[in-house]
């Protein structure tokens, strides 16, 4: 277990630099919403999802529009039932306390990570969690540094910080890629994703892109299966007539 | 820097709703797929989900970067996939746009 939760934490350290590019960013704004750094740790250490957090600060104008933002933190961790389903093979036979416990720490760049893993040579939960130990870690001192930062900082842009999240979740990606297969249910979540970015309110691209993409296979899979179903009953025709 | 701080109390509850939702989806998911069928046309969604879902997180982005933004994605896209290395990736998508934006 200590050597899968080292075997984690390590596989998730390239990924951590990006994770803390980003995170100083969320700290200089939270900084400037006035958000102490208490808070914003406490924040890291319960909510620990990157793009909620990012809303939940650029909605932080007081009084704080609390029922607005738990909303709006559903949408966007919406693919969080999804990537939790997704770990099912790799927590089969465990206890509900261990899910329970490991659970928390799972964010998108650990997930990815174990999932890439996961199709090579099969992992244990200890691998997820010291990725998310490592992630959280990192993503808290990130974000603490770039609030501290803040007043010092004031282009970040210029630094093309605002672009490691782009920059790290492209790279994540293409480890996710399964072979010519992946390329209809790709091609298909990237265009509904932009549509549903441009056409709806908040982040519900997300969980459109993702389910959108992933039933393109689906549909192979019935048609295939329909026009099998459609030969055989031809072959019986057939058959009935000779 | 905030004219008026907000409260302690709605802070405690903006991020403790934030919390809450985010563990019992994540936690939810788990336990829900233990109830759903794991064969068949179920399957070959669960299996294709993780790319599109991290796909469908960064393809928005990507295209509001506009052509700087898609360059240097289209390179991180190509060193992540020769590479294997995402930090190396990370780091030509982020000099690309870095020096793009300097000149």
């Amino acid at each position: 277990m200590i050597e899968e939760i080292r075997r984690g934490a390590v596989a998730n350290l390239p990924v951590g630099a990006s994770v803390a590019a980003y995170g100083s960013v969320l700290g200089m704004l939270a900084a400037q919403k006035g958000i102490t750094w208490l808070q914003l740790l406490a924040m890291n250490l319960s909510v620990f999802a990157g793009s909620a957090q990012f809303v939940m600060v650029e909605m932080w104008v007081p009084p704080l529009p609390v029922v607005e933002m738990t909303l709006a933190v559903l949408i966007i961790n919406m693919r969080y039932l999804l990537i939790g389903a997704s770990l099912q093979p790799v927590f089969a036979g465990k206890s509900l306390f261990h899910k329970a416990a490991v659970m928390h720490l799972v964010a998108d760049e650990n997930w990815a990570v174990t999932m890439a893993a996961h199709r090579n040579r099969g992992v244990s939960t200890g691998f997820l969690l010291g990725g998310g130990i490592c992630l959280c870690s990192i993503w808290s001192m990130g974000t603490l540094l770039g609030h501290q930062l803040g007043a010092l900082v004031t282009q970040p842009e210029r630094f093309a910080l605002d672009f490691a999240f782009v920059a790290v979740f492209t790279a994540l990606t293409v480890s996710l890629w399964r072979g010519k297969a992946d390329i209809l249910p790709w091609v298909f979540a990237g265009i509904l994703a932009i549509l549903a970015e441009r056409w709806l309110p908040g982040k519900w691209y997300i969980v459109i892109g993702g389910v959108g993409g992933a039933l393109v296979p689906v549909a192979q899979h019935l048609v295939g299966r329909y026009n099998s179903s459609l030969a055989c009953a031809n072959r019986q025709s057939l058959e009935e007539i000779e | 820097m905030s004219p008026t701080p907000p409260n302690n109390v709605s802070v405690f509850w903006a991020i403790a709703c934030a919390a809450l939702a985010t563990y019992g989806l994540r936690l939810g998911g788990l336990l829900l797929s233990e109830r759903l069928p794991k064969n068949g046309g179920f399957k070959k969604f669960m299996e294709a989900l993780p790319g599109t879902i991290l796909l469908s997180l960064v393809a928005p982005g990507i295209v509001s970067a506009g052509v700087l933004g898609g360059t240097a994605a289209f390179a991180t896209a190509l060193c992540a996939w020769k590479t294997k290395n995402v930090f190396a990736a990370m780091v030509v998508g982020m000099g690309i746009v870095a020096i793009g934006r300097l000149i």
